[in-house]
C-alpha cells in the first residue's frame, strides 16, 4: 500500500506504524461522570468496520508525524490522508 | 456408514459404488432448539459436541457459504497446547487431548499427526522465560521438554545454530504437539453432527436477528426468518459484522494473517519448527510442501489477502533459522481474517442478550482450539453455565481487569 503523505508525498506503508481507528483521537473526559464505562470503551470496545475506516498511521521511518488515513477495509484502497493534528484540532482537540 | 479398512475392502472389491454423501443437504425448518451461525470448524465441533455429549439434537449449522470456507480451510494446520496462563492453557490442554482421540471419537481420518512442536530460544533471558512456560504446561497435565542447543544439533542438524544475530541457544519441546489434516476436521464433525440429526444448511447468510424484549427468539437469513430458543454466534473473522446486526460492538479488531506453501520436497522437517527472535513458523505437510507463516500485516482487514513486505520479512525470518530452505519455491500464499482480540485470548461467553451466545476472538490461535472450543462452547449452550477450563473467557473481563495476555501487549490487537 502506499500512503500519500500531505507534506512528503507517496510513501510506502511499510514506512509506518499502525495504531487503529481514528476514534482514539477523542480521549474521553477523565472528569466526567461515567469516565471509567467511557475509557473501558475507549481502552477495549471497537466499531471494526468492513469498508471505509478512519484510522491513525505513525510515520515512524519518516517524520514521525501522525496521519489519519481514510481506507477501505476491504478493498485496502487508501482515499484520503490527512494531517491527525488538523483531524484532532477540527474536533476541537488541543485548541 | 462406518469408516473401517473392512469397509475400504468390501468397496474397492465392489468397484466404489456404495459410498453416499456424509452429510445431507436440508431446507431450513421453521424452528430450532439450538442455532449455530458459522459452519467452520468451531461451529460445526459446537454442533457435534451439543449432539453428542449434550443430546440435544434440533440444531441448525447455518453456514454463508459452504462449511470449512473460512478459517479452518486457511490456516497452517498446527496443534499444541503450550500457553502460560491460568486462564488459558488447561483449555487448550483440554483441546489437545480431545485432538489425541478425536479420530476414533468421529470415525474419520483427520490425520492427527503428533509430530512435536519444538520452540526455538536465542538468549539466556529467553530460556528463562521458556523454562517458566514448561513449568506452567506441567501445571495444568501438559507436556514439555527442554533441549539445550547440543541435543537440538543432533535431532534436527539443518538449523542454523551460529547465526551471527540470533544464534540458537536451545529449545522448549511439545512433543504431543503437531499438524492436522484440516479440510478433514470440518468434514469429520459436520459428518458426525448430521449423523446425530443436526441439520446443516450452507449457502445461509445470517442477515439479522430477531431480539424481543432483549431475548432472542432466532434470526433472519437469506433463506427465511427460522426461530430458536438459543443462537449462538461462532463466525470468527466476522464477529463484528454478525454482532453489529444484534447491535453489539465487540473488544475484536479483524486483521489478515498470510501463509505460505512451498512446492513438494523430499521430507526434512520431522515437526513444526518455531523462530524465537521472529516471526515464522513451519512444518512438512504430507504431501511435502514446507507450509509456513509469520505476522499480521498488521492493519484492520477484511480482504482474505496480505501485502508483500510481510512475505520478505517471513522469509527472512525462515532464513534466519534454516538457510535450506532458501531454494525452495513458493508454490502459494493466502491471507484469513483474524478476530484479534484486545488481550490476545478469545471469548467464549454468553452475552448481554438472552438466548444469545458468542464465541469468537480466536486471534491466530483458532485451529489448535477447534475441539476445545466446540466442547466448551457446548457446554456453555447447554447447561447455560461455563465449562471450568474457559471460565475466564469472558467478554466482560477487561471491564474488569481479568485480562489474559500471554505476551504482555496492552489492548493492541495487531501486536498480539
Amino acid at each position: 500500500m502506499i500512503i500519500n503523505h500531505p507534506l512528503l508525498g507517496p510513501r510506502d506503508a511499510a514506512e509506518f506504524i499502525y495504531l487503529g481507528d481514528a476514534c482514539l483521537i477523542d480521549r474521553p473526559d477523565w472528569e466526567a461522570e461515567d469516565a471509567a464505562e467511557k475509557f473501558h470503551e475507549y481502552g477495549y470496545i471497537r466499531d471494526n468496520i468492513a469498508g471505509k475506516m478512519q484510522e491513525l498511521w505513525y510515520h515512524e521511518q519518516g517524520d514521525r508525524s501522525w496521519l489519519v488515513v481514510t481506507r477501505d477495509t476491504i478493498t485496502h484502497e487508501i482515499t484520503d490522508v490527512e494531517m491527525a493534528r488538523d483531524v484532532a484540532r477540527a474536533r476541537g482537540r488541543s485548541k | 456408514m462406518r469408516y473401517s479398512a473392512l469397509r475400504i475392502l468390501k468397496e474397492g472389491l465392489t468397484g466404489n459404488k456404495g459410498w453416499k454423501p456424509v452429510w445431507r443437504e436440508p431446507e431450513p425448518k421453521a424452528e430450532y432448539d439450538v442455532i449455530i451461525i458459522g459452519g467452520g470448524g468451531h461451529g460445526l465441533a459446537t454442533a457435534y459436541y451439543l449432539a453428542k455429549e449434550h443430546g440435544i439434537t434440533n440444531v441448525a449449522v447455518l453456514e454463508k457459504g459452504w462449511i470449512g470456507s473460512g478459517n479452518v480451510g486457511r490456516n497452517t494446520t498446527i496443534i499444541r497446547s503450550n500457553y502460560l496462563l491460568p486462564g488459558n492453557e488447561p483449555f487448550y490442554e483440554l483441546s489437545l487431548k480431545l485432538w489425541e482421540g478425536l479420530e476414533q471419537d468421529f470415525n474419520y481420518n483427520a490425520m492427527v499427526s503428533q509430530r512435536s512442536i519444538l520452540n526455538l530460544l536465542h538468549s539466556d533471558a529467553q530460556r528463562d522465560a521458556f523454562i517458566r512456560r514448561g513449568n506452567a504446561m506441567f501445571l495444568a497435565g501438559a507436556d514439555a521438554e527442554y533441549a539445550t542447543a547440543e541435543q537440538l544439533r543432533a535431532e534436527l542438524p539443518f538449523l542454523d545454530y551460529d547465526n551471527a544475530r540470533f544464534p540458537i541457544k536451545g529449545g522448549l519441546f511439545q512433543r504431543r504437539g503437531g499438524t492436522v489434516r484440516h479440510d478433514a476436521v470440518a468434514w469429520g464433525y459436520a459428518r458426525g453432527a448430521d449423523s446425530r440429526g443436526v441439520d446443516i444448511i450452507q449457502n445461509c447468510e445470517v442477515t439479522g436477528f430477531d431480539i424481543e424484549n432483549g431475548v432472542c427468539r432466532g434470526v433472519q437469513t437469506s433463506r427465511g426468518s427460522i426461530r430458536a430458543k438459543k443462537v449462538a454466534m461462532c463466525v470468527a473473522g466476522s464477529s463484528s459484522r454478525v454482532a453489529a446486526t444484534a447491535g453489539m460492538r465487540l473488544p475484536i479488531e479483524s486483521h489478515v494473517l498470510q501463509a505460505f506453501v512451498t512446492e513438494g520436497l523430499k521430507p526434512v522437517i520431522p515437526g513444526v519448527i518455531t523462530f524465537g527472535a521472529g516471526h515464522f513458523y513451519v512444518s512438512q505437510s504430507d504431501k511435502g510442501g514446507l507450509v509456513f507463516g509469520g505476522d499480521l500485516d498488521g492493519y484492520n482487514s477484511y480482504a482474505q489477502r496480505g501485502n508483500l513486505p510481510v512475505i520478505e520479512d517471513v522469509a527472512e525470518g525462515g532464513m534466519a533459522i534454516m538457510p535450506i530452505i532458501g531454494r525452495a519455491r513458493l508454490l502459494r500464499s493466502w491471507g484469513g481474517i483474524m478476530d484479534m482480540s484486545m488481550d490476545g485470548s478469545p471469548y467464549i461467553d454468553k452475552t448481554h442478550i438472552d438466548g444469545l451466545y458468542f464465541n469468537g476472538g480466536w486471534c491466530y490461535g483458532g485451529f489448535k482450539a477447534t475441539p476445545g472450543s466446540g466442547w466448551c462452547y457446548a457446554h456453555l449452550i447447554a447447561k447455560d453455565a461455563p465449562h471450568p477450563v474457559a471460565a475466564e473467557m469472558r467478554l466482560d473481563r477487561f471491564k474488569r481487569g481479568h485480562i489474559i495476555d500471554e505476551k504482555g501487549q496492552g489492548n493492541q490487537p495487531n501486536l498480539h
